[in-house]
């Protein structure tokens, strides 16, 4: 295990309510404070812990985006990531284009792991693992809980739907991580400070040689549908009654 | 004609309901002709289900020993082969479809479209983003083929009554041997299935504790209902991964979703906005789950579960 290398997508913070613009043209965006993708932080803390168990194990954080995305980058640093990568655009990157961007960065850096969080928070398209996967004619374990590795090998708890699977693959391999695999470390001061002098090189689709296509034309975007303000109830009586009448029970 | 490929899931035994979802949104593309793929070690039990949907026109069994578990890595060549006769490929938005179609999408150059959740056109659909919170209408590009998943808590099942031809087909396509499985610990129970069950029982953080969960089983089994959990409930270890309901979890549209002790995080309402009636118990009055509960009791959960339990007994 010589490296691993994590994918970082810079999102609306978890935080954030969202709000749709009132010509349908998308979100708001201006203002809104973004940060990494909760489930990136997980991938990207799974890599820590196992460069903290083997040691001599570099953590690359790669991230596709504007300039600002270098703050997530920063933060990665923070993390622990050793240095950092950003393949600027100011373009919106289908997953397809991203797994493809991702792939010609494995390409140059051959690592034996790639991790990434199962999903991004804004598009929740659930892809680019998968895809990178294909791309590059390696193992997937999606959706993963637990992470074991030995002799070449990993050992991946998955969660799926009837409850847990296991997989082996063989490295090298791409890792989507599900929120149970582990719990992100805080960045304390001194590691934004030590973060600020590790190294953060900026590239882009044309040096890496990647012709970003759209594939999806989104046409218009709208809030979701509000339900009705329901009634309120005082007792379990009442509720059974309500219940009933609707021929709920 | 739009020729849609669907790919079945099913554990070996029996077709999963979510299928039946897939069917009726394949129905919603105009001029469809619609064809099931069962990829497993033996599926001839399963094809006949699947030939009884309602709308199916064909289902392909694609049997060999190397499909006996669902693996990604070993479906996807197989599927991309099979394609090349078809318009569109849908698979279901479970753990199965989601971990599978976008390798499969990959492989042909193109991206996926995730979640559908309303079909508008034969390459033009609805689908959720922001956990919920934006519905955005895409059009995919319709030179190429269509790769989507199907969100099912967005159709009703396909009935029954086709009878659809069922074939075997052989596929050539070079197998990886980079991916093996290795075993799957399931909670089984013999309540109905959380993601098609018509009611639900859920329980979030106030529960306090695994043993405290028992009280919604009770209730759930008192109902006929299948037991869910917000995620805070399953952090704390009070409930199984698969109970899971929200963004990240399930994505359930019960008749009666019964929330109790969920406060109702915006990731967590994702689960459940397709649910027909909401029904919500909680000791604040405050939570957001009454923003969008339909029916809402305010008290200690305590106290109103198993009286609930009794009363329904009645």
């Amino acid at each position: 295990m010589q490296k691993i290398l994590v994918c970082i997508k810079r999102v609306v913070d978890y935080n954030v309510r969202i709000r749709v613009k009132p010509d349908g043209s998308g979100v708001m965006l201006d203002g809104v404070k973004m940060s990494v993708n909760p489930f990136d932080e997980i991938a990207l803390e799974e890599a820590l812990r196992i460069k903290e168990r083997y040691g001599n194990v570099e953590v690359v954080a790669v991230s596709i985006g504007v300039p600002d995305t270098q703050q997530q980058l920063r933060t990665a640093l923070a993390m622990g990531a050793d240095r950092a990568i950003l393949v600027q655009t100011d373009k919106a990157v289908e997953p397809l284009s991203a797994a493809q961007t991702f792939l010609a960065v494995a390409k140059k850096e051959n690592p034996d792991l790639i991790f990434l969080g199962k999903q991004a928070i804004d598009d929740d398209a659930n892809q680019t693992a998968q895809m990178l996967a294909a791309l590059w004619d390696r193992p997937q374990a999606t959706y993963a809980s637990k992470v074991e590795l030995s002799m070449g090998k990993g050992q991946v708890t998955r969660e799926v739907d009837s409850g847990l699977e296991t997989i082996e693959v063989d490295l090298p391999a791409v890792i989507s991580v599900d929120l149970r695999l582990n719990e992100p470390r805080y960045v304390k001061l001194p590691d934004i400070m030590k973060a600020k002098k590790k190294p953060l090189e900026s590239t882009t689709f044309e040096a890496l040689g990647v012709s970003v296509g759209t594939y999806l034309k989104t046409v218009k975007t709208e809030p979701p549908p509000q339900r009705q303000k329901g009634v309120m109830v005082k007792d379990v009586a009442e509720l059974v009654d309500v219940l009933k009448k609707k021929g709920l029970i | 004609m739009n020729k849609i490929l669907i790919v079945g899931e099913h554990d070996g035994k029996t077709l999963n309901p979510a299928t039946a979802k897939c069917v009726t949104c394949a129905k919603a593309i105009p001029d469809a002709e619609i064809s099931v793929v069962l990829l497993g070690a033996d599926t001839k039990a399963i094809a006949a289900q699947a030939a009884a949907l309602n709308g199916v026109n064909h289902v392909l069994c694609v049997d060999r020993p190397e499909n006996q578990h669902p693996l990604a890595a070993i479906f996807a060549p197989q599927l991309v082969a099979l394609a090349a006769d078809y318009s569109h490929l849908f698979g279901p938005s479970t753990s199965f479809g989601k971990d599978l179609m976008p390798r499969v999408a990959a492989l042909m150059g193109v991206t996926q479209v995730s979640d559908l959740m309303a079909v508008e056109g034969a390459y033009k659909f609805r689908r959720p983003t922001y956990a919920g919170n934006a519905i955005v209408t895409v059009e995919a590009d319709s030179s190429k083929k269509l790769v989507a998943t199907v969100r099912v808590a967005s159709f009703e099942a396909a009935p029954s009554g086709g009878s659809a031809q069922i074939e075997s087909k052989s596929v050539t396509a070079s197998l990886p041997t980079h991916t093996r499985y290795v075993g799957a610990k399931s909670g089984s129970t013999d309540r109905p299935d959380l993601q098609t069950a018509r009611r639900v029982v859920s329980g979030g953080r106030a529960l306090g504790s695994a043993e405290n969960f028992k009280l919604l089983f009770s209730l759930a089994d008192k109902m006929g209902a299948a037991v869910g959990a917000s995620r805070a409930a399953v952090d704390a270890g009070y409930a199984a991964n698969e109970m899971q309901v929200g963004q990240t979890g399930k994505i359930i549209s019960p008749e009666i979703y019964v929330a109790i002790g969920i406060s109702g995080a915006i990731q967590h309402l994702t689960g459940i906005k397709d649910a027909r009636t909401i029904v919500a118990i909680n000791k604040d009055a405050e939570a957001p789950i009454f923003e969008v509960a339909d029916v809402g009791l305010v008290g200690d959960l305590f106290q109103i579960v198993p009286e609930l339990e009794k009363l329904i007994a009645k």
